[in-house]
């Protein structure tokens, strides 16, 4: 069994003021659903940003070895983030953008993990 | 470099022969190493033989490594060997998008 | 099918330069680019740029993009975003996904400029979830405005991974070490020294032996490499430990030459451009007449680089479809290549790569601290504090505030002498000259020679404020601003807190362009050594 990891705080993640950039013009949050839960997010950005913001790492378990995988390169090229969106597997959350009401769930090969309701 | 009558030794295991080197089909290094020592000599019949940069990335993370990997092995540089030859779609796609060619 | 005089792929600083170099000799042009956001690699970079004014110095990269684009539109480009090309086939024709369908498209001269893609290094437990590109670090702060983690261990001491650095701690997260397993820091020494005096350690000769976490990563572990033997052998009792939720891989970039290599061009591997490269003519023409190749794809350079190979492919490009007269391309393109050829100057030009330097240009010997701890020692800075050089004892021009000048290495930067509007320092014609300054009696402590300073490595000095105490000014990009009045300790060029300091003054004028100049009084002893300053916690 494993235990859920306590001891790395990931909430915080957006940065509220940067030195040397401007914030984007105050973006509209939405909510969407991530493997059946409720997560909010901003709408437009790549859903691998609004996850990463709501403190999710892990996107998929590879094939083989079972082992979880997040993103890696963030720009679309190493497909390591890919997850099942709206029922499709194999989509890049890096490169995606964020939609009202999306259902998005962890891969677990190539389809979507089950998870206990 | 395809005379496979070369010695290249022997299969000697390596403590990090378990380390994941195509990560998305999941290629070992020591999965790499073995089938140059079965007598895959280039990139791409190693490739064909393992898969490894034939995943969904296409080779965009592994090449460069696997590379490295094959010419240690061969004890050659790694401008000997023939890089993995290039093909379309550079870019995954879906197979009906691909048929929608306008 | 669609046909343009041409078609770049590639919307970054390669790309869009010879679009728009093209487009303004009359050449109906489209741009392709994979991403959502046109620019490539420039809207990630919020550091400023080194150079000359024709580089656009001192400018930071996000702005070098937005006029990019603003030069780009002005002259009738059409970008075309979140298109993907596919293929280049014979005839100079191009499969183009874009939304859900594929487009063919047909140039009569074609720019290539797709950039390259992060090299990996490869350890136990590299595909846990926290191990990222330094590129992701980049893309994630800055385009999305989301931290990667929080405590990063980076990967790699070149520009990419000290410049990235740096940028984490400007997003607020915290870098506990930057690890290489080179003897010496790979990038420029000002980039190091300007982490290394925030307090980040350097470990030069280590690399990564695992990182470890259940479903992500909280630890790594780094060990010393035993330069004596060949292979990757670690020093017993070596290894070093850090709780963190990141770690990031900047260990080189490769071209990305598929596109190329599909098209049939002639190829050539040459580890000295990073990896497998198209063979092009002076003007970027790959062994496919009409079609070219600019940027990174056909070898590592900085970006400034790729903007003026851009320039001259799109030049290029024009002459060969008519719309540029022999006479006019050949001025054209030798204004281009002059400024290129000021860029590959230096310790740093490709031509100089893996070479090891006893001695600047100058013959000063060089700052070994400086290589191998990221930051100058007491005794370099003097060596290198150069107008000591022509200091006489008992110098009175020297009273009063004058510019500190830590440039110890031979690269192609002058913007510094250029912001002195009194003419006090000195590079000279040669942009690769360390700086000197000339006539420390005229500084007016206007403080533009610190904000133009693209490697952070220029303080205006008061060794004698009064009551015993010194004055220095530093460039700060950080956030929180400290206040005058604010008080806290000042640390030197290795991190460590040297003794208290108060916060003086503290501006970031429009004119600075975000760089606050933020002056410290200290003890005078410490004029010569205290070079950061962090506030008290808490306060």
């Amino acid at each position: 069994m494993k235990m859920k990891d306590e001891s790395m705080d990931n909430t915080g993640m957006r940065i509220e003021a940067h030195p040397i950039l401007d914030g984007a013009a105050a973006p509209r949050e939405v909510a969407f659903l991530y493997d059946g839960r409720e997560m909010r997010g901003y709408e437009g950005e790549p859903i691998a940003m609004a996850l990463r913001a709501a403190g999710v790492l892990v996107h998929r378990y590879t094939k083989k070895q079972h082992r979880p995988r997040g993103v890696f390169c963030a720009i679309g090229r190493c497909t390591d983030c890919v997850m099942v969106v709206d029922g499709q597997p194999n989509v890049r959350t890096c490169v995606t953008a964020l939609r009202e009401g999306m259902d998005v769930r962890t891969q677990d090969g190539y389809v979507a993990r089950e998870v206990a309701s | 470099m395809n005379d496979r009558s070369r010695d290249i030794g022997t299969f000697i295991p390596g403590a990090d022969d378990d380390m994941i080197i195509c990560r998305c089909e999941e290629i070992t290094k020591g999965e790499i190493r073995r089938a140059v020592h079965d007598g895959m000599f280039t990139i791409a019949e190693v490739r064909r033989m393992l898969r490894c940069g034939m995943g969904l990335c296409q080779g965009q993370t592994c090449a460069r490594l696997v590379k490295g990997i094959v010419a240690a092995e061969l004890g050659v540089r790694g401008t000997e060997l023939e890089s993995a030859s290039a093909r379309s779609p550079m870019r995954p796609i879906e197979m009906r998008v691909l048929g929608r060619d306008q | 099918m669609t046909r343009y005089d041409l078609v770049v792929v590639g919307a970054g600083p390669a790309g869009l330069s010879a679009a728009a170099e093209a487009a303004k000799a009359g050449l109906s042009v489209c741009v392709f680019d994979e991403n959502a956001k046109p620019g490539g690699q420039l809207f990630k970079q919020i550091h400023k740029f080194f150079g000359s004014k024709e580089h656009r110095a001192k400018t930071r990269g996000i702005r070098i993009g937005e006029e990019l684009l603003a030069e780009a539109a002005a002259a009738g480009v059409e970008v075309v975003l979140d298109a993907a090309v596919l293929g280049l086939f014979a005839e100079r024709e191009l499969t183009v996904r874009v939304g859900d369908e594929v487009r063919h498209v047909k140039g009569d001269a074609i720019v290539v400029a797709t950039g390259a893609s992060e090299n990996m290094v490869p350890f136990e437990n590299w595909t846990l979830p926290g191990v990222i590109g330094a590129g992701a670090a980049q893309t994630m702060m800055n385009l999305h405005g989301v931290r990667p983690g929080k405590r990063v261990l980076m990967l790699g001491s070149g520009n990419v991974g000290l410049v990235v650095s740096f940028q984490l701690l400007q997003a607020g997260c915290e870098v506990v070490a930057i690890a290489d397993l080179a003897p010496s820091v790979g990038g420029y020494g000002v980039h190091a020294s300007k982490l290394a005096r925030t307090g980040v350690p350097f470990y030069l000769s280590h690399t990564i032996v695992r990182a470890e976490g259940t479903d992500h990563v909280e630890r790594v572990t780094i060990a010393e490499v035993d330069a004596s033997v060949p292979g990757c052998v670690f020093v017993p009792r070596s290894e070093k430990t850090f709780d963190v939720d990141t770690i990031c891989i900047a260990v080189g970039l490769t071209p990305m030459a598929q596109l190329l290599n599909m098209a049939g061009c002639e190829m050539k591997d040459d580890p000295a451009r990073g990896g497998l490269v198209p063979v092009l003519d002076a003007y970027g023409e790959t062994s496919i007449p009409g079609v070219y190749a600019a940027g990174d794809v056909s070898g590592i350079e900085e970006a400034s680089a790729a903007m003026i190979e851009g320039r001259i492919a799109g030049l290029a490009a024009a002459r060969r479809l008519g719309f540029l007269e022999e006479g006019a391309f050949a001025e054209a393109v030798a204004a281009q290549e002059a400024a290129l050829a000021g860029l590959r100057k230096g310790m740093f030009a490709p031509g100089n790569k893996g070479k090891v330097f006893e001695a600047t240009d100058e013959g000063v010997p060089i700052a070994k601290n400086l290589l191998r701890k990221g930051f100058l020692s007491e005794e370099e800075a003097k060596r290198f504090w150069l107008d000591s050089r022509v200091k006489p004892e008992n110098d009175n021009r020297y009273s009063g505030v004058h510019p500190v000048i830590e440039c110890t290495q031979n690269i192609p930067c002058n913007p510094c002498q250029d912001a002195c509007a009194k003419g006090c320092i000195l590079v000279g014609a040669d942009i690769t000259a360390l700086p000197v300054v000339g006539k420390p009696e005229d500084c007016t402590a206007c403080g533009l020679c610190v904000a133009s300073c693209s490697g952070q490595a220029i303080f205006l000095v008061n060794e004698d404020a009064g009551d015993g105490f010194a004055e220095v000014t530093l460039p700060y990009e950080f956030l929180p601003l400290p206040e005058s009045g604010q008080k806290g300790a000042a640390l030197a060029r290795d991190g460590q807190a040297l003794c208290a300091a108060e916060v003086v003054k503290a501006a970031a004028p429009k004119a600075f362009d975000k760089t606050c100049l933020l002056t410290m009084r200290v003890p005078k002893e410490y004029a010569q050594t205290a070079r950061f300053f962090k506030a008290e916690v808490g306060a």
